[in-house]
């Protein structure tokens, strides 16, 4: 089999009191292949973020499995699987601001997960790092430094090297770039995309932004209020979306470029994704889909196979 | 085109704002925010004001509105004319007040810019009371009437909850409706989508537009997104280290561009045009440090096309059209390299 993670029916709720639970991922089964890109797009508290974490093993899962290189991983992480797991699954972590402890050096915080691995000295890790930060496109004198010395692209440099210097062979990019400014967004797409390259890794991204997860992907899988509503190869969901709630997504991505806005035909649905709390039975889009069905509002649809090309759409119009 | 023409013109514009410089007391030294900004607003028009955080473009618009603090800021120069009549420095003219009266404001954070303890409807009826001296239940009526105008529905139930109740969506209508209460004649969105998903960003942006439709006010819209600007803007001013690089009409910006910022910008973002497998080539370093600006064009450092001179000084505003300058030298007649690439790149990128 070539896939080298696939994450089966797999489900992650949150208890929040007086029997109430929030549904935040619900069976989504998505496979990955190796050396893949998927992209995964939705507003938010569609779950993306849940959904990558919960992949990783940072929140247990409520039911459904995840296999990689065929191996079912546990349902709730102990110390000891998150220490094995750490060379093979990293994260990268949306806000370069939270997710880097102010406390440590830029070296202490590249060096935190390589130093549980004891076969290295210290320093062979301090060369290590040096190494990495260089890859980055830091400076190995950098490692002295807080985070706080550093602007938001540079930290998300550091970010990089510490999910990439366990030498994973799986990353989940929760919002790598969407903290940042348009210039340097586009360096951090070119240094991630250069070490995929040449490391071979595989990439879950999380994302918001169509375009930049167009460009960026081979597949693009899009959410909606915790389930999978279309699966398939990037640039032809893009162009060519089958499920309502992708057309609409992708109809209210503003595209630079001033003469195709103007021609545009407004495809701006009213309301709002409803709470992941209360979730509607049936198609959990019905209450905004501007083609819903009779059916729609009490059948759930599964996500299926489309018969010409190679889609995934979970929508009764395709049955 | 020189600045006595412009201000023949100044008897037709809404708002113009000349050389405009903005600075800030910290304990690191004296942050040159804004550095001499010059552009104007039409009668129902919408202007676009985009560059990346710290190029000063919140700060330009918050000079206007008397929102910056003084000390630490302090507004070294320039001056901002609504319908030729000063507004730096002042609260009202003619007896009505700018701020929340002439010129209404969204913000970018519609959850942490309203107040928790008031219901929506009072927050919205304040402006009215103070700026029209309104009485409470004419004004609370009214508000209802503002929000059924922004599209919240069941307006009346809606003016009595409390932010919380609200979603971030239905937030930003609420502070469009309370920004827009005194009908003024230029609204001011600072970012009012970046907090917001896609297809609620399309909803808001729709509102705007209708309401400028129906009420004939000016839009400043201050944004980082190139989609946004596309989608909404007349006219474009992109700002790079507190100084607006190039100014023109949407479709000059975009589809002639004429300063390397520009274009760079430009080429770091995806285009989804299917026949063109575009690469992203990102704008390698950083902006400058505003405590101590280059004496010469701030983007020197980070630009294809420096030459010698860009390092030492800065340029003029060279006209490419009566309303389109480009900041850049490679516009002067003497620049060695004739910026056809630029030309090429700006048209085809």
């Amino acid at each position: 089999m070539s896939n080298l993670l696939k994450a089966a029916e797999l489900t992650r709720y949150f208890d929040i009191g007086r029997n109430q639970r929030v549904h935040a991922v619900e069976k989504v089964t998505l496979e990955v292949a190796e050396k893949e890109i998927v992209g995964l797009v939705g507003e938010s508290g569609s779950g993306k973020s849940t959904f990558g974490k919960t992949v990783v093993g940072l929140h247990a899962k409520t039911s459904g499995t995840v296999k990689f290189r065929g191996e079912t991983l546990p349902q709730k992480y102990r110390p000891a699987d998150f220490q094995r797991l750490a060379t093979k699954m990293q994260m990268i972590f949306q806000d370069p601001y939270s997710s880097l402890n102010p406390r440590m050096t830029v070296g202490e915080i590249i060096a935190e997960g390589i130093r549980l691995h004891p076969e290295l000295s210290a320093a062979d890790i301090r060369q290590l790092v040096a190494e990495w930060l260089e890859r980055v496109g830091l400076q190995a004198d950098h490692m002295s430094r807080y985070p706080h010395e550093f602007s938001g692209g540079q930290r998300q440099r550091i970010g990089i090297a510490r999910a990439l210097i366990l030498e994973p062979e799986f990353v989940v990019c929760d919002e790598p770039i969407s903290a940042l400014d348009v210039s340097v967004q586009a360096q951090v797409i070119n240094l991630l995309d250069e070490l995929k390259d040449k490391m071979g890794l595989t990439l879950l991204f999380i994302a918001h932004d169509l375009s930049m997860v167009r460009y960026v992907s081979d597949r693009m899988a899009v959410m909606y209020l915790g389930s999978l509503v279309e699966v398939g190869k990037a640039d032809e969901v893009y162009f060519d979306p089958k499920h309502p709630y992708t057309e609409v997504l992708i109809g209210s991505n503003p595209e630079p470029n001033p003469q195709l806005e103007r021609n545009r035909p407004s495809t701006t649905i009213q309301g709002e994704i409803p709470s992941p709390v209360n979730v509607p039975a049936g198609c959990r889009f019905a209450n905004r889909c501007p083609k819903v069905l009779d059916q729609c509002r009490t059948v759930t649809p599964e996500l299926i196979p489309l018969k010409d090309i190679n889609r995934q759409v979970a929508c009764h119009l395709y049955n | 085109m020189s600045r006595a023409s412009l201000a023949n013109e100044a008897a037709l514009v809404l708002l113009e704002v000349e050389n405009l410089a903005v600075e800030f007391d910290t304990y690191g030294g004296i942050v040159k925010a804004v550095r001499g900004v010059n552009f104007t607003v039409d009668h129902g028009k919408t202007l676009a004001i985009v560059g990346e955080s710290g190029c000063g473009k919140s700060v330009t618009v918050q000079s206007m509105m008397g929102l910056i603090p003084m000390p630490p800021g302090h507004i070294t120069s320039g001056s901002a004319r609504l319908r030729g009549t000063e507004v730096l420095g002042r609260n009202s003219i003619d007896g009505k007040e700018i701020r929340g009266a002439e010129i209404g404001m969204i913000f970018q954070d519609p959850m942490t810019s309203l107040n928790p303890t008031m219901m929506i409807g009072d927050q919205i009826a304040e402006p009215l009371q103070v700026h029209k001296g309104y009485g409470y239940r004419q004004a609370f009526d009214e508000a209802v009437r503002l929000l059924e105008m922004s599209k919240i529905p069941e307006a009346s139930k809606r003016a009595r909850q409390y932010p919380f109740e609200f979603s971030g969506g239905m937030l930003q209508r609420a502070m469009i409706a309370m920004a827009i209460s005194c009908k003024p004649s230029i609204l001011i969105a600072d970012e009012p989508t970046t907090a917001l998903d896609v297809t609620i960003q399309a909803q808001i942006l729709d509102l705007m537009q209708d309401l400028q439709h129906e009420t004939g006010m000016a839009i400043i819209l201050i944004t980082h997104d190139l989609g946004v600007v596309a989608r909404m803007a007349d006219d474009v001013a992109v700002m790079y280290a507190g100084k607006i690089v190039e100014h023109g009409s949407v479709d000059d910006v975009f589809y002639r561009s004429a300063h390397p910022y520009t274009v760079g910008l430009k080429e770091a973002m995806p285009t989804n045009d299917p026949t063109r497998q575009h690469e992203l080539h990102p704008i390698e370093g950083s902006p400058p440090d505003l405590f101590a600006p280059p004496p010469g064009c701030g983007y020197c450092a980070r630009c294809p096309f420096a030459m010698q001179i860009c390092d030492t000084r800065e340029s003029p505003d060279f006209f490419l059209k009566e309303q389109h300058f480009s900041r850049c030298w490679l516009h002067h007649e003497d620049s060695p390299s004739k910026p056809d690439d630029l030309y090429f790149k700006g048209r085809e990128a």
